[in-house]
């Protein structure tokens, strides 16, 4: 059953509530290559948020319905402009949000080759909240989803940043580590797996962090290929079918964000994004940094397809974890 | 038609067209002791059934297990050390019994 259809059986009408958070993409750069990634980020990717739109970004953080801008990439530290808009916005009084991948300062930029080991004092500086991907607390399965040595340069990357204040109790400094499954299969249930992080991270490596975000993995880009390729696309599907929650689709975050590409493109979510499923407003008119409109925005209708079966299975799934 | 099909796993509930009450109760009483975090966490329940799995050597339980660990947070490593755990005790099991011969062989008056 498609998702709309779905949607109608449980007489669920998803409406946009707010535009809460900017998601912005700002590069496909990334110095890792992960075999997940819905966006098909690598270090020989190019693509970036060019000048012109840079500047509607931040004229756009000044709209009080905006409260959170949200950067993701690719490692969005390697856009070339990525200090010059932290420090910008940080200005203006809003939360910031860094999907940091913890390994980033680490490597040289790609393009570049220049150190990015600046990286953590500058988040500090700013109090951007950071959220990291670390697939799980040991080593195997975070360097079998990430790359060989990812686990340790994640350690290292989590211990510098306890040490400036991150994770502590208090401090005001926040960061929030990701758990998504490596495999063919769902995440386990988010709290008690935080609890089995906070005692195992505590105990091996003295780490500490704020929240763990248990996601669902999309059958989108890389994954879904990957799926295919192992003839596990249809019972992956039938899975996330069969755990389709309401609850959870009440929640799903596309109701509350607006998702923008590096090209000046806006989305309903960073899924949509990464399938060109561009948003329209009633008009039916392509939404981009160019014309965009929040009243208008509001009141489109989002764009569905099979992939959001993946945020609206079990507990639900978003860029902060279950839903429900 | 093979003895061990992957699909039959989905017809598992279908045990149930022949003796519904019984099956019903079976499924009942399977999904609490499997399925719900109390003494045991939900993680641990699931280590123990892969390693009955691969004792009793049911390859649906296999499969469903190995997802079942995943699914509920255990990696790799632990699920292969439940089924070194299932393997040394199917050994132990195999020896102790070496004691029984040593009483028979006693009794016979071929060792002291």
């Amino acid at each position: 059953m498609n998702f709309s259809l779905m949607l109608q059986k449980h007489k669920l009408n998803l409406n946009p509530t707010s535009v809460d958070t900017l998601q912005v993409n700002l590069t496909k750069l990334c110095n890792q290559a992960c075999r997940h990634c819905h966006v098909d980020s690598s270090p020989k990717r190019t693509e970036a948020l060019g000048d012109s739109h840079f500047e509607k970004v931040i004229a756009l953080m000044q709209a009080p319905q905006i409260k959170t801008l949200d950067l993701t990439g690719g490692a969005p530290e390697l856009h070339p402009r990525f200090k010059e808009l932290i420090e910008r916005v940080s200005g203006v009084g809003k939360k910031i949000i860094v999907r940091h991948n913890l390994t980033v300062a680490f490597d040289p930029h790609p393009q570049t080759g220049m150190s990015m080991l600046w990286l953590h004092d500058f988040f500090q500086l700013h109090k951007v909240s950071l959220v990291s991907s670390l697939p799980y607390y040991r080593e195997f399965l975070t360097d079998r989803q990430r790359g060989h040595g990812v686990f340790k340069k994640s350690i290292l990357g989590l211990q510098t940043l306890n040490k400036l204040g991150y994770g502590v109790k208090d401090s005001g400094l926040e960061i929030n580590l990701v758990y998504n499954p490596v495999g063919h299969y769902l995440p386990p249930e988010q709290s008690g797996l935080e609890l089995e992080y906070k005692k195992e991270l505590k105990a091996n490596f003295n780490i500490e962090f704020n929240n763990l975000f248990a996601i669902t993995n999309l059958p989108v880009k890389r994954f879904k290929e990957d799926l295919a390729r192992n003839n596990q696309l249809e019972e992956y599907m039938e899975k996330l079918i069969n755990a389709f929650n309401p609850q959870a689709a009440l929640g799903v975050m596309c109701r509350s964000m607006l998702s923008v590409s590096w090209d000046g493109r806006i989305y309903d979510c960073d899924f949509n994004q990464m399938l060109e499923m561009q948003s329209r407003t009633q008009d039916k008119v392509a939404v981009s940094l160019d014309n965009f409109n929040i009243e208008s925005f509001l009141n489109r209708n989002i764009l569905w397809a099979d992939h959001c079966y993946g945020c609206t299975a079990g507990a639900g799934s978003s860029c902060g974890g279950t839903i429900t | 038609m093979n003895y061990y099909e992957s699909n039959d796993l989905k017809k598992f509930p279908k045990i149930s067209d022949l003796s519904p009450d019984m099956a019903a109760k079976f499924f009942e009483w399977y999904g609490l002791v499997t399925g719900t975090d109390s003494a045991l966490t939900k993680r641990e329940k699931a280590l123990i059934a892969l390693a009955v799995s691969h004792t009793l050597k049911c390859p649906y339980c296999i499969d469903a297990y190995t997802t079942g660990c995943l699914e509920n947070g255990a990696d790799p490593q632990q699920m292969m050390e439940a089924v070194q755990v299932s393997a040394a005790m199917a050994a132990g099991v195999t020896l102790v019994h070496g004691v029984q011969m040593q009483n028979h062989l006693r009794e016979k008056g071929v060792i002291d």
